[in-house]
């Protein structure tokens, strides 16, 4: 790790990976999005990421190191962070200078990774039993595919999706500032800044909102 | 005893310093690797003297009171730097900025001296562009330049308001650089306290150190003294809180004379006082005046009307406004040199057209540069028919992006918008062209022991030009020792490295330490600051902008009494082995209550009016400085025999072979 | 007005310091807030007590000797100024006010509110400069035109004076702003461009070592910073050290 050993390539490795999981997160939501209309087409769509051999044995662990690597990164900096001033201020008006989102990522981004951990168990850990336990790589149930009536099923309790709520709207926090942040970290401030925030700002706003009308959606339409 | 010898070269002023640095012994630089200095004061002079010894080879030992070289006060001068590079072609040359610094100097300083140092102005900028220092540039990608007061030419160079910030941060760079290499060994937050001679030379010096208290020995083969003017004996001054007389007043008490102690410059362009808790008055550049009219009422019901708050002065109808400097001196017109422009400040005042509450205040208005500039920006951007407004918009563009930090420096202060009233500035004390005497080398009458930039006398005789005090510093520190001191440590190769267990070094520090444990011993009723401001208040009123025969006995009677008063009675909380404010406070105090007196005897000595030195006995019939040069046209350079009372005056004769002495006037 | 101040007093280093309540009245609002101390100190002074350690030098705005963190703000509540600029008509009569001392694991308190901030030297000092000896014979000033835009960002840069409230401000405590001024400034001169690689790699190693945090883009430093040093420093010295890091 001795290439991230300066302050500043760990901060450009945090938005690399912020990067990618910014991408991410569109085709994710584009799938969901289908779903909304078309169950057979997010059948399909579903089926197709779930089996193609180049998306889960190439991006798939690409996309786990991402999370993994950014969540952990996250964690130790903000350590390391903590540990640059031993003794705290009596009064800290943080609020004063900068905005609540930038000054807690951390917190942003530890709810994020509970909801990580349920959306795990709800659908990978079931999904990869499935496919490399059972072995059954048809995406079928009873004849037709599985995936739309899953989701389905998942969005019934109100617990999750209130969770879902949550997660969302820190998620969308985490990105009003990350988005901008990770651009920042590469040396990226230009006259073309403005816009990269303004995009930002709505990237943070639509991408969140999207996955929330999706379990919303889904919760009073089954 | 010592005499005086200034040593300046013989031959024709151009080519002085030349041949002088054709044939100065050097050396070699083997050599140069045993041979220590150490640097007291890390400002421009001190901190440019450094760097440059450094890189030829000395080890420098440098010294600041700070927690870095960067905050030394040089750091605060804003309006810019002089060199004759005749950039803007308009008549400038070394020869034309040596004649005005001469003549602005009112006649007082070496001519030698002034013609070197305006030889070495333009490398000083070429050095400064080399060290990455952001001086302003126009469109096209070259250097700009501006005004200052006294002169006819644009030679002054400027980085924004912060000039002085931006030449210490080069030579603190260059500093910085000798640091990494090992070649300065930096003492931050330590303060010199006395110089220590070894057979008549300067051989180290003993300093405390601040965070511990611990008094602390070095030894070197030369000690350089860069540490500043003695402006803060005012108590109320443009200094820094910190800027103190203590090591150029030690080495004065050992032996090296103080040259011109009453030529002060007291600044035109300042914040005026508003209440007796001040702790420092704010300067506002000089480069304001190339924008800004100065004015009072004509009449004075309406200065009463205006003290009273009764009016306001944008009511004030153009032909009722006195526009003084532009009456009395139409030539130079609000760039009149600093004396003349806070003099006649004074003098409205004192006829009581007045501007503030107390009195003591004159206008610095924008108002006619914003709308000449706002009708020119008008044309440039084609608006035909511009409405006020948008002259008025325009204008204050032109005027933010020129001198918006100082307008917002001044609005925080006062409270009060400049863009749209006008400022009110009144003198302050800014800077001491007097100083510990030194010669051509600039060598004091101690051997080995130099003093440089402010601390010394040379350069500015008895008034300073603007922008001339960044152009001394960086001349003394990066252009002439380097040269001077050399000659000097020719002879001291096989010396060897100076003990500091001699009998010398233990009864300096002895004395120190008496000193020191009677301030924290001493049961006093008093803090520091009350006699400091004692201190002030007589200085200001008796030994200031205008000073007389009866002012001055007084002065020195008062000043007696409150040292003697000081001695009795100061309290000093807190312990010898720690970080103690108050102690450093006392030290220097006690240290300016001595120079307070030979400052005010030194005034009283000089019977003329000359500069920044203004006897009321000695004026023109239209209320003009009367120099008499047959018999004060000498530099007065008093050695340290016990008090300051008992001081011996030495006459150092001012020869003027290649500038005719002349009334000064800028009319 | 009368105020309550409440101030870290800390006698030494190595001692425990502890926040110490504190009466003045009658206070001016055209004082400045070092002025009010001043007004403090000489009470305590007369009552025998030793006086509240503070740095402080010029009281214009310009050394960078100042160092209050006021009421949870590097420099106190005001913007674009100093402490020494703060003026009391910022604050209303019968106001707490909580004075700290800057708080980074590089910068240990001396003394009450005096800090150490030699970390900044060293970080100076690994490169903060252009090796460019004192010499009568450098190239004309005039010998290499720079644009107008680029001396005036690099003037921007340079216009930092080395407080630490950046440090301050920064809930890292990370000093990026303080490095990437001097970086910028000289990055953006031909004269500095030379060294530029050597530069940016040695002076952020050198903050990296020094114990400060990493920068989070809170952007707080470029608020709370009196001299208005902009961001776009610091994604300046990213793209430095990344352009050094790679080549």
């Amino acid at each position: 790790m001795s290439v991230l050993s300066s302050s500043i390539a760990r901060k450009v490795a945090m938005a690399l990976s912020a990067l990618f999981l910014i991408i991410f997160l569109i085709i994710h939501l584009a799938v969901n999005l289908t779903s909304l209309f078309s169950a057979e087409v997010f059948n399909e769509a579903s089926h197709f990421m779930g089996t193609n051999p180049l998306i889960q044995f190439a991006m798939q662990p690409v996309l786990i190191f991402g999370v993994v690597f950014h969540f952990v990164m996250g964690f130790v900096l903000e350590l390391r962070n903590k540990g640059a001033r031993n003794v705290k201020y009596a009064k800290f008006n943080g609020a004063a200078s900068s905005s609540w989102a930038s000054r807690n990522m951390i917190i942003s981004g530890a709810v994020i990774l509970a909801f990580l951990v349920i959306h795990f168990l709800d659908f990978w850990i079931p999904e990869i039993n499935t496919k490399y336990v059972l072995g059954d790589m048809t995406g079928m149930h009873n004849g037709e595919f599985r995936y739309f009536e899953e989701l389905q099923h998942k969005f019934v309790p109100m617990w999750r999706v209130a969770a879902y709520v949550v997660a969302f709207v820190l998620l969308g926090m985490h990105l009003m500032h990350g988005f901008q942040s990770a651009f920042q970290s590469m040396g990226f401030n230009n006259k073309y800044s403005s816009c990269v925030k303004t995009f930002g700002k709505c990237y943070s706003i639509v991408i969140p909102l999207g996955f929330i009308i999706v379990a919303l959606f889904h919760h009073f339409n089954h | 005893m010592t005499t005086l010898n200034s040593k300046v070269p013989q031959g024709p002023i151009k080519d002085k310093w030349t041949v002088y640095k054709e044939n100065v012994d050097l050396v070699n630089p083997a050599n140069k690797r045993n041979i220590d200095i150490i640097v007291v004061g890390t400002g421009l002079a001190g901190g440019s003297a450094a760097a440059s010894l450094a890189e030829l080879g000395y080890n420098v030992k440098a010294f600041a009171y700070q927690d870095s070289p960067r905050r030394a006060h040089s750091i605060a001068a804003q309006g810019g730097i002089n060199a004759a590079k005749n950039y803007q072609n308009d008549g400038d040359s070394n020869y034309r900025l040596f004649y005005d610094t001469v003549k602005g100097g009112d006649y007082r300083s070496r001519e030698a001296n002034v013609f070197r140092l305006a030889e070495v102005s333009g490398a000083i900028i070429d050095q400064c562009v080399a060290q990455g220092v952001p001086f302003a540039r126009d469109y096209g990608g070259l250097l700009d330049n501006r005004s200052f007061g006294g002169v006819l030419v644009s030679r002054t160079f400027y980085a924004k308001g912060q000039t002085g910030q931006q030449l210490l941060l080069g030579c603190y760079s260059a500093m910085n650089r000798q640091i990494a290499r090992g070649k300065i060994e930096m003492f931050n937050r330590h303060e010199m306290l006395d110089v220590v001679k070894v057979d008549g030379k300067a051989r180290g010096i003993i300093a405390r150190d601040l965070i511990t208290g611990e008094i602390e020995r070095h030894s070197a083969h030369a000690v350089v003294i860069a540490t500043g003017g003695y402006g803060n004996v005012y108590f109320l001054s443009t200094n820094a809180m910190g800027s103190n007389a203590t090591a150029a007043w030690k080495i004065h008490k050992k032996g090296a004379f103080f040259a011109n102690p009453c030529m002060t410059q007291i600044h035109p362009t300042c914040i005026p006082r508003s209440g007796d808790y001040q702790s420092k008055l704010t300067l506002m550049s000089e480069s304001l005046r190339n924008d800004g009219r100065i004015w009072v009422p004509a009449k004075m019901e309406d200065a009463k009307a205006i003290q009273e708050g009764k009016l306001k002065p944008t009511a004030i109808a153009e032909e009722d406004r006195d526009y003084y400097l532009e009456r009395r001196y139409p030539a130079y017109g609000n760039l009149v040199p600093r004396d003349v422009a806070s003099r006649a400040a004074k003098e409205r005042c004192d006829a009581g057209f007045g501007v503030n509450a107390t009195g003591e205040a004159v206008y610095l208005d924008f108002a006619s540069a914003i709308n000449r500039y706002g009708s020119e920006q008008a044309k440039i951007k084609g608006i035909e028919n511009a409405s006020k407004e948008v002259v008025t918009e325009l204008g204050e563009a032109v005027i933010e992006a020129k001198y918006g930090n100082l307008f917002q420096m001044y609005e925080k202060i006062v409270d009060d918008n400049p863009y749209k009233t006008p400022m009110m500035i009144y003198p302050a004390t800014h800077y001491t062209m007097g100083g510990v005497w030194v010669d051509y080398n600039l060598m004091t009458t101690v051997d080995g022991l130099y003093c440089i930039g402010e601390a010394n006398f040379s350069d500015h005789g008895a008034n300073r030009l603007g922008a001339s005090a960044l152009m001394q510093g960086l001349a003394d520190g990066y252009f002439v020792l380097p040269y001077t001191i050399g000659a000097y440590l020719a002879d001291d190769i096989r010396t060897g490295k100076i003990p500091t267990d001699t009998k010398e070094f233990d009864e300096a520090e002895k004395e120190i330490k008496d000193k020191l444990e009677f301030f924290i011993n001493n049961n006093g009723s008093h803090s520091v600051d009350y006699f400091h401001k004692k201190l002030g208040n007589i200085m200001w009123e008796k030994v200031g902008m205008a000073r007389n025969e009866k002012h001055l006995k007084e002065a020195i009677k008062e000043i007696q009494e409150v040292r003697e008063d000081f001695w009795k009675n100061v309290k000093v909380p807190g312990d010898l082995n720690e970080m103690n404010v108050e102690l450093e406070k006392a030290g220097r105090v006690a240290d300016f209550l001595e120079l307070g007196e030979l400052f005010a005897k030194d005034a009283l000595n000089r019977n003329e009016s000359c500069g920044g030195h203004f006897r009321e006995e000695y004026v023109t019939e239209d209320g003009e400085a009367l120099r008499d040069d047959e018999n004060y046209a000498y530099v007065a350079a008093w050695e340290y025999t016990g008090k300051p009372s008992e001081a011996i005056l030495h006459k150092e004769q001012l020869e003027f072979k290649d500038i005719e002495l002349k009334t000064r006037s800028y009319k | 007005m009368n105020l309550t101040l409440k101030i870290w007093r800390q006698k030494g280093p190595q001692e425990k310091g502890q926040m110490v309540e504190y009466k003045v009245t009658d206070i001016s609002e055209h004082m400045s807030f070092l002025e009010m101390m001043d007004i403090l100190n000489e009470g305590l002074v007369a009552k025998g007590e030793v006086p509240i350690a503070f740095d402080h030098d010029c009281r214009e705005g310009i050394c960078g000797m100042c160092s209050l963190h006021i009421n949870g703000e590097p420099h106190g509540p005001d913007r674009g100024i100093t402490t020494c600029q703060l003026h009391m008509r910022t604050f209303k009569d019968g106001d707490t006010i909580y004075i700290e001392p800057w708080r980074a694991k590089a910068f240990p308190v001396i003394k009450d509110l005096i800090v150490d901030r030699m970390a900044f030297e060293r970080i100076q000092q690994a490169g903060g400069y252009i090796s460019v000896n004192t010499s009568g014979n450098t190239q004309d000033a005039n010998a290499i035109p720079i644009p107008k835009l680029d001396a005036d960002l690099s003037m921007d840069a340079a216009a930092c004076i080395g407080c630490g409230a950046c440090v301050a401000s920064c809930k890292n405590s990370s000093a990026m702003l303080f490095v990437s001024a001097k970086v910028s400034q000289f990055a953006l001169l031909p004269q500095g461009k030379v060294e530029a690689a050597d530069r940016v790699r040695n002076m952020v190693k050198q903050m990296d070592d020094e114990g400060f945090g990493n920068c989070t883009n809170t952007g707080a430093c470029e608020v709370e910073c009196p001299k208005g040093i902009s961001l776009e420093n610091i994604a300046r010295m990213n793209r430095e050290y990344l352009k050094a890091s790679i080549i």
